[in-house]
């Protein structure tokens, strides 16, 4: 819903520390991301439900390799071996 | 209604007029599900578009405006988006309530408000400036195909005439 339409969508909670984290990683790796907030709630998170087979945030969905995943040390990891030096792409 | 005394003014507006481009802008706009940051002309993209500035979520006008989209269909017809200057938490517990279909852009400094001139200076809550009630039916580029804006506080637009412009672009 962006202008550039970044091929990283990140679902997030408002101060969620796990979800900075990743922002942080993102914003090291100068990765492009569109922003999603959910609720705080678990109950009212079906979109994420929906798109990583469980609630919890932070989720990413990555466009550019379609990986969908959650956990924010595996998103990390996930974004080092990928965007990071040597990584695949 | 009829009322036995005057009901309060609001200064005259020059808000965008039938044939004008609607300003563009980028808030965070929430849907059912999250919100996310969209700007008016990736929405009005999709489609025309009516655009209804409100009081906070939870004010009586706010209530009565959402029972009217809801109860003429509008939703059904072309895009529905509200602004007002409620957080994106208070919009999903608004959506919750009313409003199917529509999405709501957050304007908490009132800025898209200030755009549109439309501001409200809220007397007797200091630091406080909303939206007055307006609607806007936008075409695909932004050119506004009708317009009203309350001159009262509080004031709503003829219902009929709303969807009779809808009706023209739907």
């Amino acid at each position: 819903m962006s202008d550039a339409d970044p091929e990283i969508t990140l679902y997030r909670l408002q101060a969620c520390p796990f979800c900075e984290r990743v922002v942080r990683v993102l914003d090291d790796l100068g990765l492009d991301y569109a922003s999603r907030f959910v609720e705080p709630m678990h109950a009212d998170r079906n979109v994420v439900k929906r798109i990583s087979g469980k609630r919890s945030v932070p989720a990413i969905v990555d466009d550019n390799t379609g990986v969908t995943m959650s956990e924010s040390a595996n998103i990390v990891e996930y974004l080092e071996n990928t965007y990071g030096d040597g990584g695949a792409a | 209604m009829e009322l036995e005394f005057e009901v309060t003014d609001l200064p005259a507006s020059d808000h965008p007029a039938v044939g004008d481009v609607a300003p563009d802008f980028t808030r965070p706009l929430v849907g059912p599900e999250y919100w996310a940051d969209a700007s008016l002309s990736d929405v009005v993209a999709e489609g025309p578009t009516l655009l209804v500035f409100h009081p906070m979520d939870g004010a009586f006008p706010t209530t009565y405006m959402y029972n009217a989209v809801d109860d003429h269909g509008f939703a059904d017809e072309v895009q529905v988006v509200g602004v007002s200057a409620s957080s994106p938490y208070e919009h999903k517990d608004l959506l919750e309530e009313r409003g199917a279909g529509v999405r709501v852009f957050s304007d908490p400094d009132a800025g898209v408000a200030e755009a549109y001139d439309v501001e409200n200076d809220l007397d007797g809550m200091a630091g406080v400036t909303e939206h007055r009630p307006a609607v806007f039916l936008l075409d695909a580029d932004r050119t506004v195909q009708y317009a009203w804006v309350a001159d009262e506080w509080p004031a709503f637009p003829d219902y009929e005439d709303v969807a009779a412009a809808v009706a023209d672009v739907a």
